[in-house]
């Protein structure tokens, strides 16, 4: 084990309050309520068709849930389009990956940045003066990022022809040019091998640790999970079933019955 | 085995976002450009330079236009026609009703009349994508044609419908002669044609390949898809209307409505796509391919046929040279769907290895 990790976990940046989303007739969730501290990492869990993906897609502005109301920094909001959220500094990664498949590594990372540049359509046609300087200013930005996710060496191959846990790589880094407060990651494991599983739980800590970013995350991998998160939400058929610290999830008794089983 | 970037080291972010980041790429391009200026206008004969290049170039730079729609932001449009015909009669109609008006401006002007109304036929695409966006535009095209041909205004009430260019004056230089043309096309769409490389490679054209790629991840990043779909319109209608009144003023000299219709949309499509979607330097192949080959075929059929002993009259050859282009760009599409620019790309991937094998 290394050092015990230094970070601070602060006051509530996320309430989720009776939450209830459905489609049609489908009720995906129900009544769901929870938190998430600045500068925790929170992990949501449950089977398949929880409403997982569904939660994060309420947070950050994707579906709007019929009931209930999501407050972000303190501020309660009602509807909320997709890059509202970015905008207001929530990034996050998918399940299936929605990379930009025809541009390199580089400029989808760059992508990430695009709240920040500023100069007009006129001054990036000429390429000039401050166009320029921000391209550089950005482009700086970028190479750290790509130099903390250790993937220099793709940085100009279109990610269509990456493979999967790299593609996986630079979605992280996608999100994390935005400099997000809150980043969602949904099933940022999934598919991984058991090194490639390390790696990535090193950037998230990492993340986690040096920029101070709040991390909400699925995941499957139950060790992944019980290691890494500071707290766990328990979902089921669009129902909380459980939140608290891992030591508390793999004891309670209805998550064991829902989804976690019993190990012969 | 001369084609190496070995060597070649960036020492800094700048020199590394260059266009051409490989040296003898450069060198290239500046010996292409040098011999387009200083040795073309001298060695061609005036057909060439009248018939070929001219409208070539043109066109390239309408596909420009069309291919950072289509190719960048992924929007399907068949009515580049009609926004060349927008750029011809808005610069018209600036020409004959403000006649102090420089001719570059009159030029500019109305490629910025083709991004206004482009604004207003893209409101569509926020809504509608794929065919159904195809077929929008497509209204468009239809709609200008008729609005041409049938609203005496935008013709000044010319009895017959064809207007006459006025005297091309760049700022005291009289355009005239065929190389005159050919020089002040050149530079309109050299200057244009860089203008488009900075857009694609900078901060909006990452956002116009984001909304083409994912428009749905491309949100989530916080990116506006009304301001990345508008202003690929707006752009990319500035840069067809701008073709548009050049192919007016300075190729035709005088015309009427059906000169940009329905086929030029078609002809601009097939050139952005034979050229190679999302790549600037493919227009160009692209525009040479659909204007260039035609006019080969309909002087090399007739010869051709001799030798085998068949005399075509002129029907047969122009029926001969359609399926022959055809057979072509079908050709072409299976060979490499990605068009010339990718082939192009693939090529130059060869050349850094040969003639070793890795």
């Amino acid at each position: 084990m290394s050092a015990p990790r230094t970070r601070t976990i602060g006051d509530t940046l996320l309430t989720v309050d009776r939450i209830s989303l459905s489609f049609g007739g489908v009720k995906a969730l129900t009544d769901v309520s929870f938190d998430i501290a600045k500068g925790e990492v929170r992990a949501i869990i449950g089977p398949n068709g929880a409403g997982k993906s569904s939660m994060l897609n309420c947070i950050n502005g994707f579906y709007h849930p019929q009931q209930g109301s999501i407050t972000y920094k303190s501020v309660k909001r009602s509807q909320m389009r997709p890059h509202e959220a970015a905008a207001q500094g929530i990034a996050r990664t998918f399940q299936n990956i929605a990379l930009f498949k025809g541009m390199s590594t580089l400029d989808n990372i760059m992508t990430g940045r695009n709240l920040r540049m500023k100069t007009g359509i006129l001054a990036q046609a000429l390429h000039f003066g401050p166009a320029r300087a921000e391209e550089i200013e950005h482009r700086l930005a970028v190479e750290r990022i790509i130099e903390f996710l250790e993937i220099e060496h793709i940085r100009k191959t279109p990610v269509g022809r990456l493979p999967y846990g790299l593609q996986k790589r630079v979605e992280l880094g996608r999100a994390l040019a935005a400099e997000p407060e809150l980043l969602l990651l949904d099933e940022p494991m999934a598919g991984m091998n058991i090194e490639e599983k390390q790696d990535m739980c090193r950037f998230i800590l990492d993340v986690n640790d040096e920029f101070g970013t709040t991390i909400c995350l699925i995941e499957h991998d139950m060790g992944v999970v019980m290691d890494i998160s500071d707290r766990v939400v328990v979902l089921d058929y669009g129902k909380k079933i459980g939140d608290g610290v891992p030591d508390e999830i793999k004891r309670n008794q209805t998550v064991i019955d829902a989804y976690l089983g019993v190990s012969h | 085995m001369f084609y190496r970037e070995a060597g070649q080291f960036k020492t800094s972010y700048g020199r590394d976002m260059a266009v051409f980041p490989i040296a003898q790429d450069r060198i290239a391009i500046g010996l292409i450009v040098a011999i387009a200026f200083l040795a073309v206008p001298f060695m061609a004969t005036e057909y060439f330079l009248s018939s070929i290049m001219v409208p070539t170039l043109i066109l390239a730079l309408a596909a420009i236009g069309l291919n950072i729609l289509v190719g960048y932001c992924g929007q399907v449009s068949l009515g580049s026609g009609a926004f060349m015909a927008i750029g011809a009669y808005a610069a018209y109609n600036f020409a004959i009703r403000v006649p102090e008006l420089p001719l570059l401006v009159t030029i500019l002007l109305g490629g910025v009349v083709s991004a206004m109304v482009g604004i207003a036929f893209g409101i569509p695409s926020l809504r509608i994508k794929g065919f159904y966006l195809a077929v929008a535009t497509l209204a468009a095209q239809f709609f200008f044609d008729w609005l041409f041909l049938r609203v005496g205004w935008f013709t000044n009430y010319t009895p017959s419908g064809s207007v006459n260019a006025p005297q091309l004056n760049v700022f005291g230089w009289i355009v005239n002669t065929p190389t005159e043309k050919y020089l002040f096309v050149l530079g309109v769409v050299c200057v244009l044609a860089v203008l488009a490389k900075n857009l694609v490679r900078g901060h909006v054209g990452r956002q116009w390949m984001a909304i083409r790629d994912m428009d749905i991840a491309a949100e989530i990043i916080g990116i506006r898809p009304m301001y990345a779909k508008l202003t690929a319109f707006a752009v990319s209608s500035f840069f067809v209307g701008v073709a548009g009144s050049l192919w007016a003023f300075v190729h035709l000299g005088s015309w009427e409505p059906l000169a940009f219709n329905i086929d030029r949309s078609f002809q601009l499509l097939f050139a952005v796509i034979i050229g190679g979607l999302g790549s600037i330097a493919g227009c160009f192949m692209g525009a040479a391919f659909m204007w260039i080959l035609p006019i080969f075929l309909d002087i090399a059929l007739p010869p051709l046929g001799e030798l085998v002993g068949w005399k075509m009259d002129k029907a047969t050859v122009s029926h001969f040279g359609f399926m022959i282009f055809g057979a072509l760009i079908v050709f072409f599409l299976i060979v490499e769907p990605h068009g010339l620019a990718r082939l192009w790309s693939i090529m130059k991937e060869k050349l850094r290895l040969w003639p070793f094998p890795y």
